[in-house]
């Protein structure tokens, strides 16, 4: 029964790595429906100008908002502490920031293809770091976009 | 939310004219979610994602500050909320505050 010792202490890292496997699996699979969506809502334009330079005529507007809250696993955050110590691109948290980023936009877009708008104009796009505790330093980050705009409704 | 009162986040309101500002209107919101979903959170962290919990949390605690700032401006006599933006600030662990303002106005139709 020796050999049971390294691996209750190694039992941890296994977990580490089991778990950051199944969130890379999970991530390939949200990266695969978000191209799917962002093809479906192609037809909604967004801007972040103030003014609609298509010259629509329009007949009604309204705010739409969308938010998604993402966070990191333990397997991504040891990454990126191994990576501060060299300096350079996290390239792990791009990618995490990038797909909250793109679902947020995409939330905003199908309700405001809810509504049958034609365009949004002033779009925003809100990053914050919620929950982070000032005792835990190594905490993991939790992520909230938010993406909102004011979807303008042409008359047919 | 209420269909009669017209948010947007641009200075005008699209296709109306603006006929009177009435001035800055503001409403808060900080929610807690209960111990149950902040252990679900948790165990979350450890593949990562989206974390649903805190999404709902903080859309609907969204929903609550921009029905105080329609409930002010309403106060006021104004139809239209313009230039409304939103933040987003952490107070403490699990617990999270939502602002949103904007400027209320008076909109008319064109003519």
């Amino acid at each position: 029964m020796i050999w049971i010792y390294p691996l209750i202490f190694l039992s941890p890292f296994i977990l580490v790595l089991f778990f950051g496997l199944t969130g890379i699996c999970l991530e390939y699979l949200h990266k695969k429906s978000i191209l799917k969506r962002e093809n479906i809502l192609k037809k909604i334009k967004t801007t972040n100008l103030k003014k609609d330079h298509s010259n629509l005529e329009i007949h009604d507007s309204c705010l739409c908002v969308g938010s998604v809250t993402i966070a990191s696993d333990y397997l991504k955050l040891f990454l990126a502490s191994l990576r501060t110590i060299f300096g350079g691109r996290v390239r792990s948290y791009e990618i995490l920031l990038e797909r909250a980023r793109r679902e947020a936009i995409l939330r905003m877009k199908a309700e405001a293809a809810a509504k049958h708008a034609d365009l949004i104009i002033n779009v925003r796009i809100q990053t914050s770091t919620i929950g982070k505790a000032s005792s835990r330093q190594n905490a993991n980050p939790m992520v909230e976009v938010i993406a909102y705009g004011t979807a303008l409704i042409s008359s047919k | 939310m209420d269909k009669d009162i017209y948010l947007t986040n641009v200075e005008i309101i699209p296709g109306k004219t603006i006929k009177q500002y009435l001035g800055l209107v503001q409403g808060n919101s900080i929610r807690a979610k209960h111990i149950g979903r902040d252990i679900m959170a948790g165990l979350k962290n450890l593949v990562g994602g989206e974390l649903k919990g805190y999404t709902e949390l903080l859309s609907e605690a969204r929903d609550e500050a921009t029905q105080r700032m329609i409930d002010d401006a309403k106060k006021m006599g104004a139809n239209g909320i313009v230039n409304v933006r939103f933040a987003t600030s952490s107070v403490m662990q699990g617990a999270a505050e939502l602002f949103v303002y904007g400027t209320a106005v008076i909109y008319g139709e064109n003519q």
